[in-house]
């Protein structure tokens, strides 16, 4: 045990000066700039503009869970339970997104969406529209773009319950007559269920501190809690506002994964 | 009760590509029976089981159900039950929700699912576990519950698949009996896979047994322990003494002793141990052997012994005192009745 304790020595080292130390700075920051005490915190959860953006960021991340959680379960079925080449091209399509970095594919989506993007485009060229669709510099960009960046990190928790799946018990309720429709629904689903509490979980909690995407395809239209944090220490300096704002935004984080980890640990595990 | 044909398997063969796991099947089983189908793992036992199920699909031969062609029907159509290898129970559900599935699947009222429900829960004595998950479950306990499940909607005919395979033993003889007491009350066609000579031997009324694919013989427990068909079958089911039998004389190899049976073509004689003793003077037959071990068995003790010929052969003695070292030369015998050619 002792042995043990010397090993993990230098990692909670290494974890208290990179990461302990200065969350205690924002701390102090948060309670200090520019008054002490609780201003700072009062202040974020009263100003009207201040609580809009959380409450957009918790919609529009509850938004894109349920979106990457739904795809990605559709992709992970494909992924584990498709025929050889469809898994084999899943995979790819899995494994590609991982390659390319954040900002590029922001850009990429922004190059599709845009007023005088693909897709608009081409949806004038077949004539089903006459004038562009606004499908950037909004929350439908954001979704679109935060969820195709978090749809593989749900896949992982997925593809380990969907391949845990007893396949005798699948043959069983078929063997009782239950449709397909039925067996999905009553029986695989449910059966998943650990799967889809870890990867909604772990979606969240990422979406809740997305800066980048958010920033270029919300074009600032739909300014999220990481990017105001963002706004109040490069553009408009209130450095004890974000210092209290980025403590709330953690304490969130921490907060529901505690619960959500009583509530569904026995599931989980 | 046990007249009509139920199912039919008629040259029902079933290839995996190249590999031949079934070849030409035929066996009938009558309405009411337990049927086991016993052989050694890769037999073959299985696969005719998931056939008879509808879970697979044979590639030859014809599948009849009283008399209807059933080859082509999922098994959601034939409707029989299935208690499936590692039960398959869903784990999401309690004991109650997993019975009443088929009954949802089904469609019945509420009031009738309930009914039946803890209709089932009583029959297989699971009262008062009704609100359980499976994983909170002993093994024996998620068995009655896959028993409960499989027959809640009285199938015709019950399919199981080594269900006792995971059990120890004490558990395995107690879910025997009252696998045999349900078949009693029930009056369901029972067809059993198991590798369990004993087991096979206790609980059925026919019993099949398979060896590559190939069925080797079909009969009552009595007819296939008494009078197997070949030597597999004599070997697979308990304990036999064999004896290399001289083909051109018609005696025991190596000895005088003459065999009033005709035996042509055949090349051992099998004795069952419980059949061979140590001869008395009168005996017709009498082998002399020389005792190689003598192991105690409380109630009972086994000899093992060797011919003159290096065969080995085993069987039973009540206690006595007796002195019997290891090297004494002994005599044994048996009825002429008792032994059979193989």
């Amino acid at each position: 045990m002792r042995a043990f304790l010397f090993l993990i020595c230098p990692l909670l080292l290494f974890l208290g000066c990179s990461y302990l130390l200065p969350f205690l700075g924002i701390m102090q920051l948060s309670f200090s700039d520019p008054d002490p005490g609780l201003a700072q915190y009062r202040h974020v959860l009263s100003d009207p503009l201040t609580l809009s953006v959380i409450w957009r960021t918790l919609r529009i991340c509850a938004i894109v869970t349920v979106v990457s959680v739904i795809a990605a379960y559709i992709i992970t079925l494909l992924w584990v339970r498709g025929r050889p080449l469809v898994r084999s091209l899943t995979e790819l399509c899995i494994m590609i997104p991982f390659w390319i970095s954040v900002l590029s594919r922001a850009f990429g989506w922004m190059s599709m969406l845009s007023n005088r993007g693909l897709l608009n485009t081409w949806l004038k060229d077949l004539g089903l529209i006459d004038a562009s669709l606004q499908m950037t510099r909004n929350e439908f960009a954001v979704v679109i773009g935060m969820s195709h960046y978090l749809i593989p990190f749900a896949v992982f928790p997925l593809a380990t319950a969907i391949r845990n799946v007893d396949e005798r018990v699948l043959t069983a309720a078929d063997g009782m007559g239950a449709s397909r429709l039925r067996i999905f629904w009553q029986v695989f689903l449910p059966m998943t269920a650990s799967g889809i509490i870890g990867a909604t979980l772990l979606v969240f909690v990422f979406s809740i501190g997305f800066f980048v995407t958010p920033a270029l395809l919300g074009g600032g239209q739909s300014v999220l809690i990481a990017e105001l944090i963002y706004l109040w220490i490069f553009q408009i300096p209130q450095w004890g506002m974000a210092a209290a704002m980025s403590v709330i935004l953690m304490i969130a984080v921490g907060g529901i994964l505690v619960l959500l980890m009583r509530r569904y640990g026995e599931v989980a595990k | 009760m046990a007249s009509t044909t139920q199912i039919e398997v008629c040259s029902i063969g079933k290839k995996y590509g190249k590999f031949k796991a079934l070849g030409d099947i035929n066996l009938g089983i009558a309405e009411g029976e337990f049927l086991s189908l016993l052989g050694p793992s890769g037999s073959g036992k299985t696969t005719l089981l998931t056939l008879i199920g509808g879970y697979d699909a044979p590639s030859s031969g014809r599948l009849l159900f009283d008399g209807q062609d059933m080859t082509n029907w999922p098994a959601k159509q034939r409707g029989f039950g299935m208690v499936f290898q590692g039960y398959a129970l869903f784990p999401h559900l309690t004991v109650a929700e997993n019975i009443a599935f088929p009954l949802k699947v089904q469609k019945r009222s509420k009031a009738q699912i309930a009914d039946r429900v803890a209709q089932m829960v009583e029959m297989v004595g699971l009262s008062g576990h009704e609100a359980k998950k499976p994983t909170a479950l002993s093994g024996g306990q998620q068995q009655r519950v896959a028993l409960a499940r499989a027959l809640a909607y009285e199938p015709k005919v019950l399919l199981l698949d080594e269900p006792f395979s995971a059990l120890d033993k004490n558990l395995r003889g107690q879910m025997q009996e009252e696998l045999r007491r349900l078949h009693r009350d029930l009056g369901t066609t029972f067809v059993f896979v198991t590798h369990d000579q004993e087991e096979a031997l206790a609980l059925s009324t026919h019993i099949a047994i398979f060896n590559h694919g190939e069925l080797q013989q079909i009969g009552t427990p009595e007819e296939v322990y008494e009078r197997p068909a070949n030597r597999f079958t004599a070997e697979f089911l308990g304990d036999i003494n064999l004896l290399s039998l001289d083909g051109s004389t018609g005696c025991l190899a190596e000895t005088a002793i003459e065999l009033p049976k005709t035996i042509a073509g055949q090349s051992h004689l099998a004795i069952r141990p419980e059949h061979m003793r140590l001869a008395a003077d009168d005996d017709a037959i009498q082998l002399p052997v020389r005792l190689r071990d003598r192991v105690y068995l409380g109630s009972k003790s086994r000899l093992l012994l060797e011919t003159s010929g290096g065969e080995e052969l085993m069987l039973y003695l009540d206690n006595d005192p007796t002195d019997m070292r290891p090297g004494s030369e002994l005599r044994v015998a048996w009825d002429a009745r008792d032994s059979f050619a193989v």
